[in-house]
């Protein structure tokens, strides 16, 4: 013990000094806030559901990178792009001219669920040409040059849809079906937002299924170990590979048509920071873990959905909810000063490059 | 004509002339042996033939038919199988998983649902273990598993890649056991060994390696006679 104080470096002293001083500040932040007691139960349960949404979304989203890195070790930065382009394209090919008939509104489910094929099959083509173009033939590089190459697809992608589609901010046309809320209990939720949660949930649940227990799944989790013992299966692992990319992309296109639905509008830049959040979301969870993605997702959106006002808002700072986005960075550092792979995830002392 | 025929090949890792014109021939039926010292090259042959890696000069020939330019996926479904170095077990499938894995090329559910009780049969331990993840088996137990996964293939040429290694004696027996009854049913072997005296025990042929050329091939009888194996592979004076 007293060796352990000797030694610690002043830089050591000061970074513990500033952790316990943050935590300290949230502690005092919500004691005040519940102490003040500014906001009704019904608010806190608002926040809390658009928490759960908005936290279904990054769920879907940090799939991607969680299944992409499982098997290739890579952070696929351009997976936000995959995100963006299903959804706009679909918006500018299908729901903007659909809206425009009757039909929108006589069959709003048929509607949407074109508008979910055509965005998922679009971030589908997208992520296999981006796969095939720009990561497979730098497989065996080192790890840096893909990753600058996925931030380089990632521009890429936002400036190629910025020139087909324009770039201003494109309305998604709203949805008659969906207007208005449920109750229950007293407690009222957007139908935009329990169809966000709903699918997202299913989604979740179809995923885990697909990775458990089929023979292309369990073929994934193969790869994902050793993938020359998994060539020595007879597994095609370039093909397998693909089949991730597009599984995670698939689900970046629904989510894209969810976000649409939500707020109720996209444009060539919407993927970035939806994408940089999920990949905070994923790394939360414990990057590689399918629930680590799911539960850090959900986490990340209901800390930033409640955060705000539950920690800063009884210190006094005014325009709290501007800051989410620090408590989601703040909460990111502090959980992975705890545990670095996060909270699902395994320890990667022994993880092969 | 030998269901295997590897004529003259040489592998390269990047400089690295690590096969320097191997030519090795398995019949129908036998059981090989490859033996030679660490670094000798048996690794590096073997996974030549598997399609992991491939040769830059010479052919490699399965029933007549060239593979040396194949993937590896492909030539698994062409009869080829391995259970490698090192055990190498999907550590978080189950040991059920990693046998549906070693099946994974062939579609005829009703073949593979009795390859898996031959296995099954064939390893008791896995059986009892089906459900758990293969990472927290023993190490002997991980080496079962390897072997009954590269089995699930239903190959024709199972190779082995030191499946005694880091095991302790009686189950080295029960090891070398096993490959004497897949080869009666029907599988032929090509076994890399260390322990040469068990190695020579099971086979009909062995072939010696030295950095990356043969030394010597003959019957395996002969190489236990032979004073220079003896010698060098077998410790004795
Ligand atoms: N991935 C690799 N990169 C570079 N060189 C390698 C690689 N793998 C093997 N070698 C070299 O090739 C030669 C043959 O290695 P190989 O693994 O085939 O030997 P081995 O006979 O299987 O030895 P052991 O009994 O130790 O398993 C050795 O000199 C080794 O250093
Ligand atoms: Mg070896």
């Amino acid at each position: 013990m007293r060796e352990r104080l000797q030694n610690l470096d002043p830089l050591s002293v000061v970074l513990w000094l500033l952790r316990a001083a943050i935590l300290g500040a949230v502690l005092w932040g919500t004691v005040a806030t519940i102490l003040n007691n500014p906001y009704s139960a019904e608010n806190w349960l608002d926040f809390l559901v658009f928490g759960v949404a908005q936290g279904s979304l990054y769920a879907l989203i940090a799939l991607g990178y969680t299944l992409v890195y499982g098997v290739l070790f890579m952070i696929n930065f351009a997976h936000g792009e995959f995100f963006m382009s299903g959804i706009f394209t679909a918006t500018v090919f299908v729901a903007i001219p659909l809206s425009e008939t009757a039909f929108w509104d006589s069959h709003p489910v048929l509607s949407l669920l074109v508008v979910a094929l055509v965005a998922m099959a679009t971030s589908v083509g997208i992520a296999v040409l981006t796969e095939r173009v720009a990561y497979r033939p730098l497989r065996h590089a080192p790890r840096l040059v893909p990753l600058i190459t996925a931030i380089g697809a990632s521009f890429f992608w936002q400036y190629f849809f910025r020139g087909l589609y324009g770039s201003g901010i494109t309305a998604f046309p709203p949805v008659e079906m969906l207007k208005g809320s449920l109750i229950v209990g007293g407690l009222e939720i957007l139908w935009t937002q329990v169809v966000v949660i709903v699918a997202s949930v299913l989604l979740l649940i179809g995923l885990y299924i697909f990775v458990m227990r089929t023979k292309t799944g369990k073929a994934m989790r193969a790869v994902a170990e050793d993938k020359q013992v998994a060539a020595l299966m007879g597994i095609d692992v370039d093909r397998v590979i693909v089949i991730t990319f597009a599984t995670g992309a698939a689900l970046a296109g629904a989510a894209g048509l969810l976000y649409a639905l939500l707020f109720r509008q996209v444009h060539f830049f919407m993927g970035f920071f939806p994408g940089i959040k999920a990949f905070t979301a994923a790394v939360l969870g414990g990057i590689g873990s399918v629930p680590g993605a799911a539960l850090g997702g959900l986490f990340l959106g209901m800390f930033e959905s409640i955060g705000p006002s539950l920690f800063l808002e009884g210190l006094g700072i005014p325009a709290a909810y501007q800051l989410k986005d620090v408590i989601a960075f703040t909460m990111l550092v502090l959980v992975l000063i705890v545990r670095p792979q996060g909270i699902l995830g395994e320890r990667l002392a022994e993880k092969k490059a | 004509m030998a269901l295997l025929e590897v004529n003259g090949i040489h592998t390269y890792y990047g400089a690295i002339h690590a096969l320097k014109g191997i030519s090795v021939s398995v019949d129908e039926g036998e059981i090989v042996t490859l033996i030679g010292a660490n670094g000798a090259g048996k690794s590096t042959t073997i996974n030549t033939i598997c399609g992991i890696l491939h040769p830059a000069q010479g052919e490699i020939y399965l029933e007549g038919e060239a593979i040396h330019e194949l993937p590896a996926h492909e030539i698994v479904m062409r009869g080829v199988s391995q259970a490698p170095e090192g055990r190498r077990v999907f550590g978080r499938l189950t040991v059920t998983e990693n046998l549906e894995m070693g099946a994974y090329a062939r579609s005829d559910n009703n073949g593979i649902r009795r390859d898996m009780e031959r296995v099954f049969t064939l390893f008791p331990r896995l059986e009892e273990r089906s459900k758990q993840v293969a990472g927290t088996l023993s190490g002997g137990e991980q080496q079962m598993l390897s072997m009954g996964r590269a089995l699930m293939a239903s190959p024709r040429l199972l190779l082995l890649d030191e499946p005694s290694m880091g095991l302790a004696p009686i189950l080295v027996e029960a090891i070398f056991d096993t490959i004497r009854e897949i080869n009666a049913r029907g599988t032929t072997v090509l076994l890399v060994e260390q322990n040469a005296l068990m190695a020579f025990s099971v086979a009909n042929r062995g072939y010696v390696l030295q950095t990356g050329e043969i030394q010597l091939a003959d019957t395996a009888e002969a190489l236990r006679q032979n004073d220079e194996v003896r010698k060098l592979y077998l410790g004795e004076a």
